[in-house]
């Protein structure tokens, strides 16, 4: 199924498709863009993703900063630090956080890295950059409403980042934002303006969501290459592709919940309030219900831990395959097991309220559908470990951090198995057990599997290699710290120790805490640094980085490397290359080499996989 | 200024490693890159195979660290089996964990690149596919099992003889409220409230209020060895009763009534003794975000034998009686109000 027509028919895009006919007929003649359609209102999905990317690195190095401060003020609750003082002013008065603005800035790190980086900065990213390229498609099947995607984020960004500075702070009520906390102005200064600023923006985040994914999902339905088929996808378009699906159905939940909490907030409504006497008076709100928002919260809030896991699942099985030279194990099972992670993500949402007071026997449910995610993540797991198994595995920073991301998710994922069991989550909800799991699965495992996804495409996106002794070292103090760093936070958390705390120390149970939190606090700015030397290296190696001389350096069989090292708009000159294969045939191609791209008839009597 | 100079310094720092390695990269192109290439590789190999090691004896380490520092053993029989069915749940998970991550680590450096040995081509394996489907399966069913066991067991409804007692959170300190003669809590209402005299909005037409007590220092007293049933609110945002030495928590919802019901077996006095620690008091720590003074919302319970309850209860006046018979007088209700103020550094006040 040739794309060629399809493209054409969309007034938006006939210039990419123009464009790839003028190279066929007059090569590069064709007239220049102007900067502010070439790099800004830019409709070209590798740009985009481009935009996705650095805005996300933006937004990670501010929520980061974030975690910095806040791990100072809990690691060293009797000290000062001038220098918070001089970044973040009043909220910081003498070198010390305010109880408030701790939890703002607790609040604004969960948000701004759950949604911003994590959902926005990594499938935006990678959705973009990869599915036309390896699906072999001109652009999005819509590239205008891609641009608009992109658009409604950095709306959502401005509006975020304008609540940091308003007079009464950001959100302080939890990334999760439950009320009646945050419906209220009278419970806490973070439920003012800024609460109001949170929704409006999470609201345009969802749209920005949502125009997203319903792109990819239909160029992936219908714009595949003649010959793609669906089996012959690389994992990652699959990954993404499950990824979108996910967020196309549950975040106008979501949204629906935030639309609610607008009404309850401004125009007197009791959707989710009842029974309340605040402020020295009674509220007139009688009937709603609080917990009705953490359902509409949770619908799609699980969902979301896996939009941020898929896409790295998905490149991690794409470099793994492709730096120890061997096909993906299983390439079905792995196929058939984001099905049914999938499915089970939406069916497990109230393991994060078995203490709600909900009906035992509905946690019951909750229970098995939730153990039950652990099968499919295990097939995951054995796979990946036999793709390397027998393998010629080359250690380049993509592999490293692959590597880095099965580990983090073998660990991550087994603590999951103790949450999800009610009567273990008992006593280990909202303690420090939890803040260590989900930052070591969705946290910093999704994060190295964006790294490995960085590393191993952005010669694809610039051009250059990004610089591998930087990459070594950002390597090994990230994964040595995020164990140092979330390991030690089981302990705490199966002594009961909460979360959301700002000083322990009057606390009985708890205050022998404080030499791990401090020294939790020191590993975490050691990592917040090395992030940095990440962005400087990110940032150089655009301008500086070693230049990329053949058009498929990792050699991959998949497509995005038939394309010139600098793919212009329409990313083929001219026709798009046609599969015949699978994305994994790493064998002797009889030429010397290990590998036979995607677009290589089988030979006489070779069997397809 | 001083920002700025931090910012200049970080970066220099940075240009100077990224010349060194880009220095460090180009030297290898001029030493013939395969050759350095394979180093390299090697080097990586071993790297990720020290890590391991490290993190093997890191893990050793930490655990000797902690486990002085734990709970101390859980205070009710529910509490006793769910330490029990951590424990299960950590040999379970432990083995796939150690078993993965040093196949995982030893496959690395076993198969790292090398000239002489091309890749096994090996796409897939039913058999072993349908293994590892099953095995986790199995293993995860019987952890359901001994989960759902336990879970109806702490869900189960209070036995008839249970004490019944209210907890109430409000920002940021916690109200006990206990039925006082008659057995029964009286009526309330939210709309009734006052800080000064009625902080629950007791309604006085009900005459089941009239013996309702209010515990004065805000601790939750209760029998040991007899099963006890808290009813749990909120006035105000939603909190949580997190009882870690019962191995409990419950949410308290505006507008919600839930119950959490357990039977202390070890008093506050034993377990001094068990603890070493003469400061040991149980703690109720609020688990549920509720702003800006929720790290200080700390509640005790006190573990006692009978006839140290009684007196205890003998000790409390009726709330009624406190707030009518000297109505002019607000101030026993504003030492109920907030008793817990002072454990906390200067925090709550508004």
């Amino acid at each position: 199924m040739s794309n060629e027509h399809i493209i054409i028919q969309g007034s938006n895009v006939s210039h990419a498709a123009e464009s790839a006919g003028h190279h066929d007929d007059h090569g590069h003649d064709h007239h220049e863009q102007h900067f502010i359609w070439k790099y800004i209102f830019c409709q070209d999905h590798k740009v985009i993703g481009k935009q996705f990317l650095i805005t996300g690195i933006i937004w990670a190095m501010i929520g980061a900063l974030m975690s910095v401060f806040f791990r100072l003020q809990l690691g060293f609750p009797d000290s000062t630090f001038p220098i918070m003082e001089k970044v973040l002013g009043e909220w910081a008065k003498g070198g010390k956080l305010s109880p408030e603005f701790y939890y703002a800035l607790v609040t604004m790190h969960g948000t701004i890295l759950v949604f911003f980086v994590l959902t926005a900065g990594l499938s935006g990213t990678f959705a973009n950059i990869l599915i036309p390229l390896q699906i072999g498609a001109r652009d999005m099947a819509s590239p205008f409403m891609n641009m608009l995607s992109y658009w409604f984020f950095f709306l959502a960004s401005i509006l975020m980042f304008v609540s940091l500075f308003v007079e009464t702070g950001p959100a302080s009520g939890g990334w999760t934002t439950y009320p009646p906390l945050s419906a209220l102005k009278e419970a806490s200064l973070g439920s003012g303006v800024g609460m109001d600023l949170w929704l409006l923006s999470m609201a345009t985040f969802v749209v920005s969501s949502l125009l997203g994914g319903l792109n990819y999902i239909s160029t992936v339905l219908n714009m595949r290459t003649k010959g793609m088929t669906m089996t012959r996808l690389p994992l990652t378009i699959w990954a993404l592709f499950f990824t979108a699906v996910l967020g196309v159905l549950s975040f106008p939940v979501l949204f629906s919940g935030f639309v609610l909490l607008i009404f309850d907030r401004n125009f007197g409504t009791s959707f989710y309030l009842s029974e309340i006497f605040i402020g020295g008076k009674a509220l007139p709100h009688i009937g709603g219900s609080a917990i009705l928002y953490q359902h509409l919260f949770w619908f799609l809030g699980h969902p979301e831990v896996y939009i941020i896991m898929l896409p790295g699942m998905g490149m991690a099985s794409e470099v793994l395959s492709n730096h120890s030279r061997k096909p993906i194990f299983g390439y079905f099972a792995m196929i058939i097991s984001l099905v049914g992670i999938t499915l089970l993500a939406f069916l497990v949402w109230a393991h994060h309220m078995f203490v709600t007071g909900m009906s035992p026997f509905l946690g019951s449910i909750f229970v098995l559908l939730t153990l039950l995610i652990a099968v499919p993540s295990a097939v995951k797991v054995f796979n990946w470990i036999t793709t390397i198994w027998r393998g010629n595995i080359r250690f380049n920073p993509p592999m490293l951090f692959a590597l880095g991301f099965v580990s983090l998710f073998i660990s991550g994922g087994l603590t999951g198995i103790f949450l999800g069991n009610s009567a273990l989550d008992i006593h280990l909800h909202d303690t420090y057990f939890v803040v260590a799991h989900f930052h070591i699965v969705m946290g910093v495992s999704a994060f190295f599997g964006m790294f490995a996804g960085i590393y191993h495409w952005f010669p694809k996106m610039y051009g250059r290699f990004l610089n591998n002794t930087l990459a070594y070292i950002h390597f090994f103090i990230t994964f040595i710290g995020a164990y140092l760093i979330f390991w030690p936070m089981h302990y705490e958390g199966i002594a009961g120790m909460p979360r959301r705390y700002y000083d322990y120390s009057a606390w009985e149970s708890f205050k022998h805490f404080q030499g791990v939190n401090a020294f939790i606090s020191i590993v975490a700015t050691v990592v917040f640094f090395a992030q940095l030397l990440f962005v400087f290296n990110f940032f150089m190696s655009i301008f500086r980085g070693r230049k990329v001389t053949e058009k498929n350096p990792w050699g991959s069989p998949t497509l995005e490397w038939t394309t010139e090292i600098n793919p212009g708009h329409g990313n083929w000159v001219g026709e798009i290359p046609t599969v015949y294969r699978w994305a994994y045939d790493y064998k002797d191609d009889g030429h010397g080499n290990d590998f036979i791209p995607q677009t290589r008839p089988l030979a006489p009597g070779e069997e397809e996989h | 200024m001083s920002v700025f100079i931090i910012i200049t310094l970080i970066i220099l720092v940075f240009i100077i490693i990224y010349q060194i390695g880009k220095a460090s990269e180009h030297s290898a192109v001029l030493r013939g890159g395969e050759k350095v290439k394979a180093q390299t590789n090697n080097i990586m190999a071993v790297l990720l195979l020290v890590v391991f090691a490290l993190g093997m004896w890191g893990i050793w380490f930490c655990h000797s660290i902690f486990v002085d520092r734990m709970l101390p053993v859980a205070a009710c029989r529910t509490g006793v089996n769910y330490d029990n069915m951590f424990y299960y749940t950590i040999v379970v998970t432990g083995i796939v964990f150690f078993a993965t991550q040093a196949v995982l680590f030893w496959f690395c450096y076993k198969y790292r690149a090398s000239e002489n040995r091309p890749s096994f081509f090996f796409a897939h394996s039913n058999k072993l596919e349908l293994i590892w489907t099953t095995i986790p399966a199995i293993a995860m069913a019987i952890l359901v099992a001994i989960g759902l066991r336990n879970w109806y067991d702490v869900t189960a409804p209070a036995p008839a003889d249970a004490t019944i007692v209210e907890v109430v959170g409000k920002q940021f300190n916690w109200i006990v409220r206990y039925p006082g003669k008659d057995n029964e809590l009286g009526k309330r209402d939210f709309r009734s409230i006052n800080d000064a005299t009625n902080i629950l909005g007791m309604d006085w037409t009900d005459p089941h209020n009239m013996d309702d007590i209010i515990s004065q220092s805000g601790e939750l007293h209760v029998v040991v060895n007899k099963p006890v049933k808290l009813l749990i609110c909120s006035r105000d945002v939603i909190h949580d009763v997190g009882l870690p030495h019962f191995r409990m928590k419950m949410d308290a919802v505006p507008g919600i009534t839930t119950t959490l019901c357990f039977t202390p077996t070890i008093t506050t006095d034993s377990m001094k003794l068990i603890t070493k620690n003469p400061d040991f008091v149980y703690e109720i720590a609020c688990d549920q975000l509720c702003g800006k003074g929720h790290y200080a919302m700390r509640g005790t319970v006190v573990v006692q034998s009978q006839a140290d309850y009684d007196k205890w209860l003998a000790s409390q006046q009726s709330y009624y009686a406190m707030n009518h018979s000297a109505p002019a007088d607000a101030k026993p209700a504003a030492t109920t109000e907030a008793p817990k103020a002072d454990t906390v550094k200067a925090v709550t006040k508004n």
